[in-house]
């Protein structure tokens, strides 16, 4: 997918242009605020990662100007502040997701992969399909080779996520937010264990894995 | 005389010099108005003597005519005193009495003279000195003048002996003004210059100086032990620092060595690829580590910095409790600790979700840490309670506990006590935890009673109208 990083460090943003190129996208660079929101608005981008404290012009109003022209290409916002109410405000700005500096390569890739998608992908299917895996978002039902499974609410959940980004590699901290909605970093492996217990439920008793654990990084669920 | 500006520059000299200027000003003022007026009574006085004479003199010459009233002169002026007596014709030219010479023009004046005028009598030696006088000048039927006046040399030795009075005051004054600067001001300046110097060492580093305190208890005592007391303050907030960078330091040094050390082990010897692909997760892991810590560090200090009503908002704090213990269930079980709630149902506060859901977390993080070593029956019990003005949710786990002088400590960043260093975490869950109760306005409380560690968040209760 097509990248636009807008990141005034330039030695941070070649490391992310080089890290995007290895993983398999392409990324453009933009130096500060105003190159950005030009080359934002005029090229064809699939997502944009927009640093919030830029030269000639803030992340925010980049991001705020791009929406004001209706371009709704999604965002990343990756800030240096820690202010409690910070991610708010970059939400309201018009971002679509928002990481703290210093963060993970692989958090960001991550995060970044699933927005693209979720612009892409129609998030209205009522039924996700993952080989024999299949969850029905309307009777909250999950089956796996015709054999129902049964599952708690916040499990429910957390398959949900993990079907609808099936292929995607999806953090720790992205099953929090999305499952839990708390946006903090968990201390121990509170969401390993969930992961677990799930991956006992959908996989005891069939021959193929197929919530997989992705070392260093995350999860990610995929059918052979 | 290069020393002069630079004293005049201390405060001491320039009330000094102030005051002198002020006491003199008002002497030479009094001085002034009493002489003025009591030359004003002198002169009073001298005219109605001269008067008493003039009746006197009338009455002579009514009585005996011309030659009576130059006989009596006549022989007044051999008297001593300090009358003067004249007869002159009508040209001028001194006929009889005591006065040899006078101011010209004094004899053309008929009545009291304006102002003294100056003379020589015959009887005094000729000196340089004239004598000062005031008179009446009258015209007898035949043209003739007679002058009666008094000398006024008295008033005017009154005037050398208030002048001498006046310099010797002023001298006096101003040797008194000096001697007080001297003892006073110099003694003053002393103190300052002293406070002043030690401050001056105490800029230069050495935080332990103290000002001097001279026991008197006068006003610059209590300045210096204020400024003392400050210093003191002062040097604890350095010394707090001081530990607070150590432990940092540490904390982020240790894992930071370990990094190197993995990265350094991995490049060492005949590897297979599979070896240095776990090197490199190993450091990432490590790296990951690093973050987390660095970002609690941030994110406590942003707390520290203050309260944002922006950032909080009505709650119920009963679903963060819910949610996190939901979420904390799974670890609970596989550590075989029981988590046991109370609650009374929904309690709204003032707040943010996040911040109290992340310090939650990090309790019962810990409380199931904790209690996990009860080989008894581990269990970690959460309690919401409402009381009158505040609300409190307790965390209370049947571990170890921690001894009532370490609590303190506990929630200090980066402390981790001895016995816990064992056990994984950042150490900074406890301080965040602190850091979000002092962000809402509310207390953090460890207590216990020796048998497992009891953690309570006191929220201050919303306000009724809200």
């Amino acid at each position: 997918m097509k990248i636009l990083v807008i990141e005034d460090d330039r030695e941070a943003a070649s490391y992310l242009e080089k890290a995007f190129t290895e993983a398999g996208h392409t990324a453009h660079i933009a130096g500060d605020g105003e190159t950005g929101f030009t080359l934002a608005d005029t090229g064809d981008y699939d997502i944009l990662v927009v640093d919030r404290m830029l030269p000639k012009r803030d992340g925010l109003s980049v991001v705020a100007g791009l929406r004001a022209r209706g371009n709704d290409t999604p965002v990343l916002i990756l800030s240096a502040l820690g202010e409690v109410d910070d991610r708010v405000t970059g939400l309201k700005a018009g971002g679509d997701d928002y990481l703290t500096k210093p963060y993970a390569f692989r958090e960001l890739l991550a995060r970044v992969e699933v927005l693209a998608r979720r612009a892409s992908s129609a998030e209205a299917e009522t039924v996700y399909r993952a080989g024999d895996l299949e969850l029905d978002r309307l009777s909250h039902s999950a089956r796996r080779a015709g054999k129902d499974i049964t599952l708690q609410p916040r499990e429910f959940r957390l398959l949900e996520y993990l079907m609808r980004h099936a292929g995607q590699v999806v953090t720790r901290t992205m099953l929090l937010e999305n499952v839990w909605e708390y946006h903090f970093d968990p201390q121990t492996n509170v969401i390993d264990v969930h992961v677990s217990r799930l991956r006992s439920k959908i996989e005891k008793g069939f021959d193929k894995p197929i919530l997989h654990t992705i070392r260093g990084a995350g999860y990610m669920l995929k059918a052979d | 005389m290069a020393a002069l500006p630079a004293i005049m520059k201390t405060t001491a000299a320039r009330l000094s010099a102030l005051y002198l200027i002020l006491f003199a000003v008002c002497a030479i003022a009094l001085v002034f108005y009493m002489t003025s007026f009591s030359l004003r009574a002198f002169t009073t006085q001298t005219q109605s003597a001269v008067s008493e004479e003039v009746q006197d003199l009338a009455r002579i010459f009514r009585r005996g005519g011309l030659p009576g009233l130059v006989r009596s002169v006549d022989s007044r002026s051999r008297q001593p005193g300090a009358y003067l007596y004249l007869i002159a014709d009508p040209n001028g030219r001194i006929l009889t009495g005591n006065v040899e010479e006078l101011e010209p023009g004094v004899l053309e004046i008929d009545g009291w003279s304006p102002r003294p005028f100056w003379y020589q009598r015959y009887s005094n030696p000729r000196s340089d000195r004239r004598h000062q006088a005031i008179a009446q000048i009258f015209r007898l039927p035949n043209r003739m003048i007679v002058l009666v006046g008094r000398d006024m040399g008295e008033p005017e030795r009154f005037r050398q002996v208030v002048r001498r009075a006046l310099v010797l005051a002023l001298g006096v004054m101003g040797v008194g003004g000096f001697l007080i600067w001297f003892f006073v001001g110099r003694r003053a300046l002393k103190r300052i210059d002293e406070v002043t110097d030690a401050s001056r060492r105490i800029m230069s580093g050495d935080l332990s100086g103290r000002l001097p305190v001279s026991g008197a208890g006068d006003e610059f005592d209590r300045l210096s032990a204020n400024l003392n007391t400050m210093l003191a303050r002062i040097a604890n907030l350095n010394e707090g620092l001081k530990q607070v960078s150590d432990n940092i330091a540490h904390d982020l040094k240790t894992p930071l060595t370990r990094l190197r050390n993995q990265a350094e082990a991995a490049l060492s010897g005949k590897k297979k690829t599979a070896d240095y692909r776990d090197a490199l997760e190993g450091t990432i892991a490590e790296a990951d580590q690093l973050i987390r810590t660095f970002n609690a560090i941030l994110m406590i200090s942003r707390l520290e910095a203050g309260y944002s009503a922006e950032a909080t908002e009505p709650l119920d704090l009963n679903a963060i409790l819910g949610d996190v213990v939901e979420l904390y269930q799974p670890v609970a079980e596989d550590a075989a600790v029981k988590l046991a709630i109370e609650t009374p149902g929904p309690v709204m506060i003032n707040g943010n979700r996040e911040l109290i859901g992340q310090a939650l977390s990090n309790i019962v993080d810990n409380a199931i840490k904790y209690s996990a070593g009860n080989s008894q029956s581990p269990e970690a019990r959460l309690k919401l309670d409402c009381e009158d003005k505040r609300v409190l949710l307790t965390v209370s786990d049947n571990g170890p506990g921690i001894a009532p002088e370490d609590r303190q400590r506990a929630t200090e960043r980066f402390v981790r006590l001895e016995k816990s260093r064992t056990q994984p975490g950042s150490g900074l869950g406890l301080a965040l935890a602190k850091a979000v109760m002092q962000f809402h306005g509310g207390e953090f409380i460890l207590s216990g009673d020796g048998n497992g560690l009891t953690v309570t968040m006191a929220f201050p209760a919303e306000d009724a109208g809200s």
